[in-house]
């Protein structure tokens, strides 16, 4: 352990704001750019389960 | 011969149409005249930033010059029988290249030592100037130019050619504007000016075979 | 032997049938491996790392800036080769790579810009300068930006893929070229130059959490890839028999 207490740890020694707004902001970023292939990949197979049962319907 | 045949006639193009070869030349002079108005007309202030502003200014009229370099083709089916012909498509590529720098790059090059004077740069660098963009407008549009083959069938204008072709300018014009920087500050030009000479021979070898890569990308084929 | 093997690989992977396979088993033990990678790099290094004798714990940025930087910069030459053989043997799934890749790499340079910026204003006294590090960076989240907008405004799915792909063979080359020329420019200054850590001098303590922040950067970066390559197979592969019964088997 690097630090003494969680306050401590929380402000990594003055440059707290710097380093939790670096790791939030990345957290962010990677986090969305997750969320947005999941649901990308969710829409395409809803489309397509759409596409398939107008298919059936029509047969 | 093709290469020769293929040049005469888009010479002939162009210079059908002047507004086409006129255009740019007065953007690059407009867009140089409003630094002095914007940042200041100070002689001292001027100097420091005009091998910046004229780069920039080259750049962007290049760039913008380039935006439709393939439509006309592409809406008279001339590009389709390009891309099918026997003779590689490089050929006519690069004469098409060649006569689009030499109507609207080379009239740059001309007027630079005009608009560098007015910028308050010491006579003695002008002959660099000119030079330095002597060497870079030609690579410009070539890199621009694959910009334009990519984006030939759509109609989106000069924004999307600019975001895609921006960034490849950067080399170009760091060496470019440092050229006359270097010139400026009497250090050794030549290694620079080689630098530049440099980038030029590998877009000039390379380029052509992109840009004809990104038409046929383009036309789907 | 050996090239047999690789002619193999070659052809399973190049089949988006048989890689959608492959992925269907890779991600359910990817994925965790990643995210518990990545964890034990960072709290290792946020929590049990000693803080910098100089820097003191600001330096700590560098568990997240060095895993993006060195992912987007992995990622764009990842996409430059998925380019080439998208051009010269139009391979499908190097095109779906072109598409997959993109997103997560524009995202990683975004976060060493911005990473490194906070990082800068403790040590450098300023958010941001343009020295050659943080300049090629600017460059190449503007290169993941031109391939990104070029797939998105053309329509037929292949063409798209093959256009960014010219492009991005491009962008390597220069990726490099704007390397040198930047490096170039600043001697050209002889401004201050600056370093944000000094060259191999890292202490073991810190090295270990970085080594594997990064790998699980890494990691974490294959699995957005291949869910979004997923997702486009499925998409390009939507009127194939075997997609067909995939969805109908997930619809019920």
């Amino acid at each position: 352990m690097a630090f003494e207490s969680f306050a401590d740890f929380l402000a990594m020694g003055k440059h707290g704001f710097y380093v939790w707004s670096a790791y939030g902001i990345s957290a962010f970023l990677v986090i969305t750019s997750m969320v947005l292939a999941l649901r990308g990949q969710g829409r395409v197979r809803q489309t397509l389960a759409r596409q398939q049962r107008r298919a059936e319907v029509d047969k | 011969m093709a290469f020769r045949a293929a040049l005469s006639r888009e010479l002939l193009v162009l210079w059908r149409s002047p507004a086409e070869i006129i255009n740019p030349l007065f953007f690059f002079v407009m867009v140089i005249s409003l630094f002095p108005l914007a940042i200041s007309p100070r002689p001292e202030t001027l100097a420091l930033i005009a091998p910046g502003v004229l780069w920039v200014a080259a750049l962007l009229a290049v760039m913008l010059s380039l935006d439709g370099l393939f439509r006309r083709d592409q809406e008279s089916g001339v590009l389709e029988q390009l891309l099918t012909s026997p003779v590689m498509t490089v050929v006519p590529v690069t004469a098409k290249l060649l006569a689009h720098w030499l109507l609207t790059g080379l009239p740059l090059v001309l007027v630079s030592p005009v608009l560098a004077h007015m910028l308050q740069l010491p006579d003695r660098v002008l002959g660099v100037v000119m030079l330095s963009l002597l060497l870079g407008t030609p690579a410009l549009t070539v890199i621009g130019a694959i910009g334009s083959a990519l984006t030939v069938g759509l109609n989106r204008g000069g924004i999307l050619l600019a975001v895609l072709v921006l960034p490849l300018y950067i080399p170009v014009l760091i060496f470019g504007a440092g050229v006359i920087r270097t010139a400026v500050e009497g250090g050794p030009v030549p290694g620079v000016l080689a630098i530049l000479g440099a980038l030029l021979a590998l877009t000039a070898s390379l380029g052509p075979l992109a840009v004809a890569a990104g038409l046929k990308i383009s036309s789907g084929n | 032997m050996v090239w047999q093997t690789i002619k193999r690989w070659y052809h399973m992977l190049g089949s988006p049938r048989y890689f959608h396979t492959f992925s269907s088993r890779v991600l359910p033990w990817l994925t965790p491996i990643a995210l518990i990678t990545l964890v034990t790099g960072l709290v290792w290094g946020l929590v049990f790392a000693p803080s910098d004798y100089q820097q003191g714990n600001s330096y700590r940025i560098i568990f997240i800036h060095v895993p993006a930087s060195s992912g987007a910069l992995m990622g764009y030459m990842a996409l430059g080769v998925s380019g080439l053989v998208a051009v010269v043997w139009r391979m499908k799934m190097a095109e779906v790579m072109l598409k997959a890749i993109a997103p997560f790499g524009a995202a990683l340079a975004a976060i060493s810009l911005i990473t490194g910026s906070l990082w800068g204003k403790p040590t450098w006294g300023t958010y941001w300068q343009w020295d050659a590090r943080m300049t090629s960076m600017l460059i190449l989240l503007f290169m993941y930006v031109g391939v990104i907008a070029l797939q998105n405004v053309i329509r037929e799915p292949r063409q798209a893929a093959r256009a960014a792909g010219l492009l991005a063979i491009v962008g390597v080359i220069n990726v490099v070229i704007v390397k040198y020329s930047v490096e170039w420019v600043q001697t050209l200054h002889q401004g201050s130059t600056l370093k944000l850590f000094g060259e191999s001098t890292i202490n073991p303590a810190m090295k270990y959490p970085l080594l594997i922040s990064m790998l699980g950067m890494w990691l974490l970066y294959a699995v957005n890839v291949l869910v979004r390559a997923r997702t486009e197979v499925e998409w390009r592969e939507r009127r194939s028999k075997w997609v067909q019964t995939l969805i109908r088997k997930g619809d019920q």
